[in-house]
């Protein structure tokens, strides 16, 4: 089923990581298997790196932390190696780490020579953005990775019910946009011609972290964004390309977006007020963000928004 | 902002609230109306504090304020009663009842009066996708937009939308009547088997054997009685569509006779 969920604070940053965890957590029967953010905090000269070493299954087993401490030095050694200054790294599970780091030359690369390492997935790269998912509900994450507090414009957020593929953090969204920094998306539905799509992506050189079709959205953006086309327009023509039923929302540094399927079998609700702009496959969620009765609206078929934040 | 507040809800693993089978006893009773906050309550206990209200209280005219958004509420009411609903309701409200007199002062989400019996259902806001499925009998009437597939395998009944209708609007339809005051989307009476739609605007497209038809005067008068009985001012100019009945097999056999003529 999924549930998923997006904010955008236009009169100034505010708390994201407490609202955006209100809206999920009302939604926990939509997905408690997994949860996950893409947070757009204040815009710096740092590049935040968000990255797992293992999966949290794996943690505490023979011998895992010492591969994860070697892991730890391999990603700060090639971090310098291509010519990045780490500010901080830190960890707050032990198999999730956020690094901060001064780098001026292109993100595929620095992705691509981390991802290397055994065990290693890069789950964002920005300014910007910070991918943060684990299993669990959105309590459970918030409170793991200390979210409350995390000051921002605007978040998108996903509960996840595995049905097509496992419970661990590869088939969590939300997907980076690899390797476009700042760009992410979450999905709440079923492509039906993934496997298509996957090769024909794969064929151009996109790379993919997991068996989950969902991921297909952010890749198949990302090629699109490569090639120099408009976020909107990528979402329009993805509602051609792709099959199945489906309902997506994809944010930049600067955009939040939201793109439903022709058949309209996923749903979605949206509030937009002066300063605030809040959508979610359930009111509920609406409701436990602004806390009173509000107009909201279901976007329709084949509906293409984007907000600017 | 709401902020993550305690409700002193329990959930099990799969975030389902336990159940509990005891009424909350919250509900303020004078007379013959009651109003029930729904505000601190699950959909569980709105619904058992509502039964308890209007079956053992003997209370006809229940008001539910504060409902949230909280799915399937007021769901399998089988008496005349009178309920409303001063905010939204979330998905599946007002399933199979039978009798009641629904008002909903808001908007609704999904599969609003699904297999719904008869009683009548108002919402003054919008409603989401397959409002009415299933529909049997009564009238649900929603003063803004409806989304995809409404009046899904509408089996009997009346949906009555002044706004605009979804994809895909009274797919496989088998009995029953829609009035779509705005456009239609695409695919409007998808495999339809019987029942009419009547539609006041624009129609993207026409789905799979579903056909133009002539207006009569039995159709002017229903759907002026209808407006009327809901203070829905004048009907606008309508165009009628029904099944062509050339998908499905409408022959007059029975099963057994069928076997005997294949």
């Amino acid at each position: 089923m999924c549930g998923i969920a997006g904010i955008i604070h236009r009169d100034g940053p505010s708390d994201l990581g407490t609202e955006i965890t209100t809206m999920l957590q009302s939604m926990k029967h939509r997905g408690p298997d997994s949860t996950g953010y893409a947070l757009y905090g204040q815009p710096d000269d740092l590049i935040v790196v968000r990255f797992v070493l293992a999966e949290p299954r794996e943690y505490g087993g023979f011998g895992v932390e010492e591969r994860l401490e070697r892991s730890r030095a391999e990603v700060e050694s090639r971090l310098a190696k291509i010519g990045a200054e780490v500010a901080t790294i830190t960890s707050p599970t032990g198999y999730a780490f956020r690094a901060t780091i001064r780098y001026e030359g292109d993100l595929k690369p620095l992705a691509d020579y981390l991802e290397d390492i055994p065990g290693c997935e890069v789950l964002s790269l920005g300014n910007s953005l910070e991918i943060v998912k684990d299993l669990g509900d959105a309590a459970t994450v918030l409170e793991q990775y200390s979210l409350a507090g995390l000051t921002g414009t605007h978040a998108i957020g996903h509960v996840r019910m595995a049905t097509e593929s496992d419970v661990d953090l590869a088939s969590a969204h939300p997907y980076w946009a690899y390797p476009f920094a700042d760009v992410a998306v979450v999905h709440n539905g079923q492509l039906t011609n993934y496997h298509q799509w996957r090769r024909r992506l794969e064929r151009l050189g996109h790379r993919f972290q997991s068996e989950c079709d969902s991921e297909i959205i952010a890749v198949y953006l990302a090629e699109k964004l490569e090639g120099g086309v408009p976020l909107e327009t990528a979402m329009k023509t993805s509602l051609d390309d792709f099959d199945g039923v489906f309902t997506y929302l994809v944010a930049t540094d600067s955009e939040l977006g939201i793109a439903k399927d022709e058949m309209a079998a996923k749903p979605l609700v949206l509030f937009e007020s002066d300063g605030l702009v809040a959508m979610a496959s359930e009111e509920i969620a609406i409701r436990a963000l602004v806390g009173r009765e509000v107009e909201t609206r279901d976007p329709y078929e084949r509906e293409v928004l984007t907000w600017q934040v | 902002m709401a902020g993550l507040t305690k409700s002193g809800v329990v959930y099990d693993a799969r975030g389902l609230v336990e159940p509990d089978p005891e009424p909350p006893m919250t509900a303020e009773i004078d007379g013959d109306r009651a109003v029930i906050d729904a505000t601190e309550l699950t959909t569980r206990k709105i619904n058992l504090e509502l039964k308890r209200i209007v079956y053992d209280e003997g209370v006809n005219d229940v008001t539910i304020v504060n409902p949230g958004s909280k799915h399937s509420l007021g769901v399998g009411i089988l008496k005349r009663c009178r309920i409303t609903f001063e905010g939204s309701p979330g998905w599946y409200a007002c399933g199979l009842i039978d009798g009641p007199e629904v008002q909903i002062n808001g908007r609704v989400g999904w599969a609003l009066g699904e297999n719904m019996m008869s009683g009548s259902i108002v919402v003054e806001g919008p409603a989401g996708s397959l409002t009415g499925a299933a529909l049997r009998g009564g009238d649900i009437v929603v003063k803004g937009s409806v989304g995809a597939r409404t009046g899904i395998d509408q089996k009997g009944g009346t949906i009555i939308t002044l706004g605009k209708a979804g994809i895909n609007t009274g797919f496989m339809m088998q009995r029953g009547r829609q009035i779509i005051c705005g456009d239609a989307n695409d695919g409007l009476g998808d495999s339809m088997y019987d029942g009419f739609i009547y539609v006041g605007g624009r129609i993207a497209s026409l789905g799979v054997d579903c056909v133009p038809a002539e207006m009569d005067e039995s159709d002017h008068e229903f759907i002026n009685r209808k407006f009327e009985i809901y203070d829905l001012g004048t009907p606008p100019e309508l165009q009628k569509f029904e099944c062509g009945k050339v998908l499905h097999n409408y022959d007059a056999l029975e099963p057994s006779e069928r076997k005997l003529v294949l």
